[in-house]
């Protein structure tokens, strides 16, 4: 399918959260089973038009995240496709146990939306971080966890959760106005990687806000004569073998992540790697361990060493001490 | 059956079970708290196909206070909805019928329990969706801040359908609730909009009678029980919370239940 260039800035406009909002609201047209709740959240989940449009099949919980996810579950065992939003630390960590319960043990079909993922509200601060989620969620059984690159990457995760009968945690990361990374259509297929760029010293594996500014860096390693692959690990669970399998040829594995290096998509990857014999090291890059002083979100990067300027520094002086 | 048989029925195969469980123990006392509550329910006031488990017309009872596992599989058993065989798999390893129920429609099991202060959130979709649901409650697992989240919205939307029962038996595993953790259960309740009743909950046409009548907003009973019902040693014993049963306990156990003034 052709994409217009206007098309793709609309998305970029109006970010991870935006796209989800008004992509849901178009799948609940052709869907009578999708609702969608909300935790007092309902513009800044960016489903205020899905209400608008179905006001029958939002509701709107309160201050009461726990609730949420437990009414989504209910709603799912009669066979509704309930898409429950919140920022993604109140999804993750509020609620643990609830996604244990209802989406890990009881495998309800809840589609678990947690928004402004990493620092993507830089100035409201650490308790709207969510640098722990992916480390938390991971480890629950049943959970296929999908963090998109862009604006078309959520287009299709949201796309692809409706689909998929099982528990999904979609976590949006990046803010208005994000950078494109996908310049037109592509296939979305859970637990299956995208390469989006070639290489063959390095392979980065990065995951929703930080797949960007992997290919930012890889150009700018290019110009040291480094040739570096840039894979989009948009499912995170199950992660793609196969794709880790295949970066094990490089002579240095990296992962980026706006997340901690807890956990997360480094650790799984690590995780799958453990038993080769034959295996490149793996620099984990993802945010400091520390809770820092608030601030926007490029400062945030700055700060966590997540510019693409840093990302290639970091890695190119890895790089260089394996070819010593 | 006659409800006080289906009662004394439920409460003898509670304890037999319990006995063969061994050294894995049962949580027994809160069994036999909520057996009338489960008796009512099972024997007269849900709607189920009794040969179609997954019939979604059915009415949905979920039990939020999963550590009364085996009173609910007793009350199915006495109801005809599982076998003997599924009834006697009480605590195998591996088998359908844990000492905390876990969903399986196929074996009338609507919600997996332990964890409390889930059931009510859970209760609230499906009767969003369309489904007339009946929830137990704890007076203890009243304790969670869920159940309040769950409470207010169901009272802020006037849910109809949903009915709550708690079994109010003012025990807790640490002990007497009144020692640990005070509230004014009605005015809770009360205050989150829901209606409120009252009364004996080893009472079954009491307890028929609430759940019978027809409400425009959500409705709570609160059942006034005695944790470990119907056993001398074991009512309002803390060490009976879990517990497991020597041949002897369970032959004087028996004695007393049988032909007890209750359940009528």
């Amino acid at each position: 399918m052709e994409i217009k260039p206007s098309y793709l800035r609309t998305l970029s406009m109006l970010g991870q959260r935006g796209v989800f909002g008004t992509t849901l609201t178009q799948l609940a047209e052709q869907n009578e089973n999708i609702v969608a709740l909300a935790a007092d959240l309902c513009n800044t989940s960016g489903l205020d038009r899905f209400q608008k449009t179905f006001p029958q099949r939002f509701y709107n919980t309160g201050i009461a995240e726990q609730n949420m996810i437990g009414i989504a579950a209910g709603l799912a065992s009669c066979g509704k496709i309930p898409f429950a939003a919140t920022f993604s630390n109140f999804a993750s960590l509020r609620s643990c146990e609830q996604v244990r319960h209802f989406l890990g043990y009881m495998r309800e079909n809840v589609k678990l939306v947690g928004f402004g993922a990493g620092f993507s509200f830089g100035m409201f601060g650490t308790t709207h971080y969510a640098l722990e989620d992916i480390a938390a969620l991971r480890a629950i059984n049943n959970v296929i966890i999908l963090s998109p690159a862009d604006g078309l990457a959520t287009l299709k995760a949201v796309e692809a959760a409706a689909k998929i009968s099982a528990p999904v945690y979609l976590r949006l990361s990046g803010t208005m106005n994000n950078p494109i990374v996908y310049q037109q259509d592509f296939d979305f297929e859970i637990g299956k990687a995208i390469t989006l760029r070639n290489g063959s010293d390095i392979v980065i594996m990065a995951t929703g806000s930080m797949v960007y500014n992997a290919l930012k860096a890889a150009e700018k390693l290019e110009e040291d004569d480094i040739s570096v692959k840039v894979v989009d690990i948009h499912t995170v669970k199950p992660l793609d073998v196969q794709a880790v399998t295949a970066a094990c040829d490089a002579k240095l594995i990296v992962s980026v992540e706006e997340h901690s290096t807890i956990g997360g998509l480094g650790s799984a990857i690590e995780e799958t790697m453990a038993l080769k014999s034959r295996r490149p090291a793996h620099l984990i890059i993802g945010t400091k361990p520390f809770y820092p002083h608030a601030g926007e979100y490029a400062y945030m990067h700055d700060v966590h060493d997540l510019t693409p300027e840093k990302i290639a520094l970091k890695i190119k002086n890895t790089y260089e001490e394996i070819c010593k | 059956m006659e409800d006080r048989i289906f009662a004394e029925n439920m409460r003898k195969d509670i304890l037999t079970s319990a006995f063969k469980a061994g050294n894995n123990g049962a949580h027994i006392a809160p069994s036999l708290s909520c057996v009338e509550i489960l008796a009512a329910l099972y024997n007269g006031i849900l709607k189920y196909n009794k040969s179609d488990p997954f019939d979604e017309a059915r009415d949905r009872l979920i039990l939020s206070k999963g550590h009364a596992g085996l009173a609910l599989y007793a009350a199915l058993y006495e109801a005809g909805l599982i076998s003997q065989k599924d009834y006697d798999s009480f605590e195998e390893n591996g088998g359908d019928f844990p000492g905390q129920p876990s969903k399986n429609i196929e074996k009338r099991i609507e919600f997996s329990g332990g964890s409390l202060g889930m059931g009510l959130s859970y209760g609230i979709g499906l009767a969003l969706a369309g489904r007339r649901v009946f929830v137990i409650l704890g007076d203890g697992e009243c304790n969670e801040g869920s159940i309040w989240e769950s409470a207010m919205f169901a009272g802020h939307r006037k849910i109809q359908d949903l009915t709550v029962i708690v079994d109010l038996n003012g025990m807790q595993a640490d002990g007497k609730s009144a020692d640990i953790l005070t509230f004014d259960i009605k005015k809770m309740w009360e205050a989150c909009g829901w209606i409120v009743e009252e009364c004996n909950g080893h009472d079954v046409q009491a307890l028929k009678i609430k759940l019978s009548q027809a409400h425009n907003q959500p409705k709570v009973i609160l059942a006034h029980t005695v944790k470990g019902k119907g056993v001398s040693f074991m009512e309002n014993a803390r060490e009976w919370h879990h517990g497991k049963l020597t041949q002897a306990q369970l032959t004087q156990a028996i004695s007393e239940i049988t032909g007890g003034d209750y359940g009528n």
